[in-house]
């Protein structure tokens, strides 16, 4: 409750900083003031075009993220098992991790429409991130543990949940955390980029145009609000799932 | 009856066990002593089948076994109970876990994950996961390390009924241990 109240002074610290700001600067293309940012969004928020274009972004970059979180979990497995393959994929996913975001998304563009381009991006942005996160847990598995589960004849799926996945799942969860806030970023910067129709990019971009400034605002409030409501949800039930394996 | 026959073990040069034989008596227990890196967890290892001997034969230790081990070896995120029931399955009931874990005096832990206990703790859950998996034949490196003097003795009675007719290899370097608890005491000595 303590701890609630301290965030709270601290973020209406930052929002009077702001609103002093915009009136000190007093231009509404330069910067808007928060309060101008919840009034555009609560005119938003009501529009049918709002909430599609927020269902349009979010289930693209949720399936990139996905894809990226299980194609990078299964990777860092492979990669941990088999030389050959850690040998292979880890310059790709050194180099993957350090591409920036426009480049992938321009070279998307080449390849599919720019309706899909987030879910690729952020499965491109995603992968590196949760493989090298995963690779680092799957390194740091306890080879002793594994003969005590040898002399002990513990079965297979009881193994592999109370052994392997129970030292596992503090990095899944900091890779997830660590992807989702990225997913947001990058979908979002992508979009801007490939313009698709009713998308949260076209809206960004849109702004850009026709400076409306309280629309930049209030879209990327909105983007911000989605990705730590995702990254909660998604927390939440992996966390979850930790405390079933923590207690067998 | 558990035999070991002509066992050698080196590690490159290093010669740690050269024709160690013995017969284990069953259903007996039985201290092994010896200095500091004399080759004591290495020999417990090799009966164990972790490791494999260089040469010599093993016969009788192809049953169920279990250890505890020089380390705890316990999983750090599982709760004490959970990792009981990770050796245990379905074989006791919570509460069944729940007595066993008060008799060791750690009433209040079932439910709290290992990395929350003190190294005396670990050590005591340790030994109750060991004791209630299914075996015949028990290693126990050092059980008794890190444990103050009562409740050592409360440990070491509740250990000695629970393996009550099974065969006890154990690790010590305390010779009182040797007689209050051993019917046998093999001393190893240490080779270079
Ligand atoms: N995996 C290994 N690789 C190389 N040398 C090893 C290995 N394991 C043990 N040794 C060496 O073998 C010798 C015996 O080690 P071991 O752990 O069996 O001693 P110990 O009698 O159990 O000692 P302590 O009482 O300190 O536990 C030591 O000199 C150790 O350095
Ligand atoms: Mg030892």
């Amino acid at each position: 409750m303590k701890k609630a109240l301290l965030i709270s002074a601290g973020i209406l610290f930052w929002l009077i900083v702001w609103q002093v700001a915009a009136l000190a600067i007093d231009s509404s293309i330069l910067l808007v003031s928060p309060l101008d940012v919840i009034k555009r969004l609560g005119e938003l928020i009501i529009t049918a075009d709002f909430w599609q274009s927020i269902l349009f972004s979010s289930c693209r970059i949720m399936l990139g993220f996905f894809i990226g979180l299980v194609t990078g979990t299964v990777l860092a497995v492979f990669m941990g098992k088999f030389r050959v393959i850690r040998i292979i994929f880890s310059p790709l996913i050194s180099v993957m991790k350090s591409i920036p975001v426009a480049s992938f998304t321009i070279l998307a563009l080449f390849w599919i429409r720019s309706e899909n381009l987030s879910v690729l991006v952020t499965f491109l942005i995603c992968t590196p991130i949760v493989c090298s996160n995963m690779q680092a847990g799957i390194d740091s598995l306890d080879p002793k543990l594994k003969e005590m589960a040898k002399v002990f004849k513990i079965p297979a799926l009881r193994r592999f949940s109370g052994v392997y996945l129970s030292q596992l799942m503090p990095y899944f969860r900091s890779a997830s955390a660590l992807a989702i806030g990225l997913s947001w970023k990058s979908g979002a910067a992508a979009e801007v980029i490939g313009i698709p129709d009713g998308s949260i990019g076209e809206k960004l971009f849109m702004s850009k145009i026709y400076l409306e400034t309280a629309d930049l605002f209030a879209w990327t409030a909105a983007v911000i609000l989605l990705s730590l409501l995702c990254e909660k949800l998604f927390l939440l039930v992996v966390g979850i799932l930790q405390k079933k394996i923590e207690r067998m | 009856m558990p035999r070991a026959e002509n066992i050698c073990k080196s590690f490159s040069d290093k010669i740690v066990l050269n024709n160690f034989t013995h017969d284990f008596k069953e259903g007996k227990i039985t201290a092994l002593v010896g200095q500091s890196g004399c080759g004591k967890t290495t020999l417990l290892s090799v009966l164990m089948g972790l490791i494999p001997a260089d040469s010599g034969t093993l016969i009788g230790f192809d049953k169920p076994i279990s250890a505890v081990f020089q380390e705890d070896r316990l999983c750090e995120n599982l709760t004490v109970s959970a990792n009981i029931r990770l050796v245990t399955g379905k074989r006791f009931t919570k509460s069944e876990i729940e007595k066993e874990l008060c008799a060791v005096g750690l009433k209040d832990c079932p439910e709290k994950p290992v990395r929350e206990l003190s190294g005396g703790m670990k050590r005591r859950a340790a030994i109750v996961r060991a004791l209630l998996a299914e075996s015949e034949i028990l290693f126990l490196d050092e059980p008794f390390k890190g444990l103050d003097a009562d409740t050592k003795e409360t440990v070491l009675e509740y250990v000695r009924t629970k393996v009550k007719g099974k065969t006890v290899i154990f690790v010590t370097h305390d010779m009182e241990e040797c007689d209050t608890f051993a019917d046998e005491t093999v001393a190893l000595t240490q080779l270079s």
